[in-house]
């Protein structure tokens, strides 16, 4: 059954003509996305200075409150 | 925090924003309607057993392939950006947003990745009958994904379902059914999901058109634009229907939205609807003055009936809305913004006591907080304590009436569209009508055009709230340098620009192959 479905995947990934094309840009496209602007450009503003739910709490409520 | 704080660093990131969101909206339409498209002429070649409707649905499910590949994923980034850009609203949401937001990334997973495999892969490999569930599993679980993300953004225009916890400053999920079957989440994921099918029907026609005005693939091309017009119709009539209802949502839930797509400043029983309307540009800085339209067409009585079924009822106007109507129950926009500091203090002074470590006055103020009078009275309007100046909490009129009206007058001409195509394919000459072959090429980008009005009018109309009410769009934002948003901005420009520019060649290149050498 499982080997049934890896040589459906497989075969239908084997024969794409035109999927090949789309597959590099998906590919590209989830590089730049995951491997660049996600790890250089998009950190978690509030993971990146605090580490407990306490201490976010206490931030947002005091940006908040001011 | 107030509204004197870095507003060039809110401009960036709600520029940012919208420009991820506009991109990503120019790839998921064509996949909402274009999937259900497909299925019904799989369905018809299943019934007929004809092949020129196998290879008709194959050379539609070629350029569907092209456009959910491209457009896959795009809609992270908006995720991206809630943590970086806007991480105090994404605290401050909770798991509201969270909760929708899984469930989409699991469906889409489950749903989509399985079945588009299958769709693609499974032709002349599994049952014609279990292809076909296939591809009807894709089109429901395309649309289906898109309901999460419609039920999160209804929320945020009418917050319900949830209670706020003092201590966390999160919002807490109470009710998920109320959160997902609140009437504007309903219509709103109707509405959108309905504009996806007339895009894609519209997508469909044209290329149809284009390859009569060839004089190519005539079959194809006969029955594409049949097939379309006839589900564009049916699409284009219930999205003026879900409008409506829309309309009748704003008017209850957003009133001050609703004054600015229609320029209404002073309210009035039976008041008129504006179907078209030029704006002078204006000095006023109150922003108060009686509308500056150099020129009105109105239906009279049209926007009572519009927004509560008679002709005679009170709309308030951007004017009342500020100054208060009490004969209307409407408070005005300083006594909003008085009880927003009354609550906007207590939960300060519940911070305080519990630092202090002053427990009887940290449960006392606490308790006070959690009752539900006050919640009403005084947390409701909490949003409004962040602001000075009244005239602050009125939306940006040109832009929100002009989208308005661009969105109806496209909405009304795609019916006229599909009723015209119906009406010379049924006489069978719309092969020599070539002008109009030309209108329905050219009309492609038209809903592309009426679904970002839509959405902007839906996102400008409802500021300068992020949450109605609750969190002004100057609250949430993350207090970041405005450089980087500005960097992130050009680079996610670029990004979007060259996948936008990859679909278009490779689509245009599969379109002039056509389905024979497919």
């Amino acid at each position: 059954m499982i080997r049934n479905i890896l040589n459906f995947y497989f075969e239908g990934f084997k024969s794409m003509t035109l999927g090949k094309k789309l597959w590099t840009i998906i590919l590209v496209k989830l590089f730049i996305m995951f491997a660049i602007l996600k790890l250089f450009f998009f950190h978690n503003h509030l993971n990146s200075m605090f580490k407990t739910d306490k201490e976010k709490s206490n931030y947002v409520i005091e940006q908040i409150t001011k | 925090m107030n509204e004197v704080m870095d507003l060039s660093l809110v401009d960036w990131s709600r520029g940012q924003f919208a420009l991820t969101a506009i991109y990503h909206w120019l790839f998921v339409p064509l996949t909402l309607g274009l999937s259900f498209i497909i299925a019904i002429m799989e369905s018809i070649y299943i019934k007929t057993g004809n092949p020129e409707w196998k290879k008709i649905t194959k050379f539609w499910m070629t350029l569907f392939g092209i456009n959910f590949a491209i457009g896959v994923a795009t809609g992270i980034i908006l995720e991206f950006e809630f943590g970086t850009n806007w991480s105090n609203y994404s605290w401050f949401v909770g798991d509201i947003f969270g909760a929708p937001l899984a469930i989409e990334g699991i469906m889409a997973f489950f749903l989509e990745s399985t079945f588009v495999a299958v769709m693609f892969f499974g032709w002349n490999k599994i049952s014609k009958r279990f292809h076909l569930f296939s591809t009807w599993m894709v089109a429901i679980g395309a649309n289906l994904s898109a309901l999460w993300i419609l039920v999160a953004n209804a929320w945020m225009q009418f917050p319900a379902g949830m209670h706020f916890n003092p201590d966390t400053a999160r919002n807490e999920m109470i009710n998920f059914w109320e959160i997902l079957f609140s009437p504007l989440a309903v219509n709103k994921f109707l509405h959108t999901i309905t504009s996806g099918f007339v895009t894609a029907s519209i997508f469909v026609a044209g290329i149809g058109a284009w390859y009569l005005l060839k004089n190519r693939e005539k079959f194809l091309a006969t029955r594409s634009i049949l097939i379309a017009a006839i589900f564009g119709l049916i699409s284009s009539i219930y999205l003026a229907f879900t409008g409506d209802i829309s309309a009748k949502l704003v008017g209850e839930k957003q009133p001050m939205k609703l004054a600015a797509m229609e320029c209404l400043y002073k309210g009035e029983m039976g008041t008129p609807l504006k179907l078209f309307a030029v704006l002078k540009p204006s000095n006023d800085t109150s922003r108060l003055n009686f509308p500056y339209t150099k020129m009105v067409i109105e239906i009279p009585y049209g926007l009572s009936l519009l927004t509560h079924d008679d002709p005679k009822a009170f709309v308030p106007g951007v004017k009342d809305l500020i100054e208060g109507r009490p004969e209307y129950g409407l408070l005005s926009a300083r006594e909003k913004i008085e009880r927003g500091k009354i609550a906007r203090q207590m939960l300060r002074e519940i911070k305080e006591a519990q630092q202090d470590g002053d427990t009887e006055k940290y449960l006392e103020l606490k308790a006070k907080f959690l009752d539900p009078v006050f919640q009403k009275n005084y947390f409701s309007y909490f949003g409004y304590s962040f602001f000075k100046e009244p005239k602050n909490l009125i939306p940006n009129i040109p832009i929100t009436i002009y989208s308005f009206h661009l969105m109806v007058l496209l909405g009304i001409y795609f019916i006229f569209f599909f009723i015209t195509i119906i009406l010379f394919s049924f006489y069978g000459s719309i092969e020599k009508n070539k002008f109009f072959l030309w209108i329905m090429l050219l009309s492609i980008p038209l809903p592309y055009l009426a679904g970002q009005s839509g959405w902007v009018l839906a996102e400008v109309g409802r500021q300068p709230w992020v949450i109605q009410d609750y969190l002004p769009t100057l609250a949430a934002v993350s207090h970041i340098s405005s450089s980087s948003v500005q960097i992130t901005f050009w680079l996610f420009a670029l990004l979007f620009t060259a996948l936008l520019i990859a679909e278009v060649k490779i689509m245009v290149k599969q379109i002039k192959i056509g389905p024979k050498d497919h």
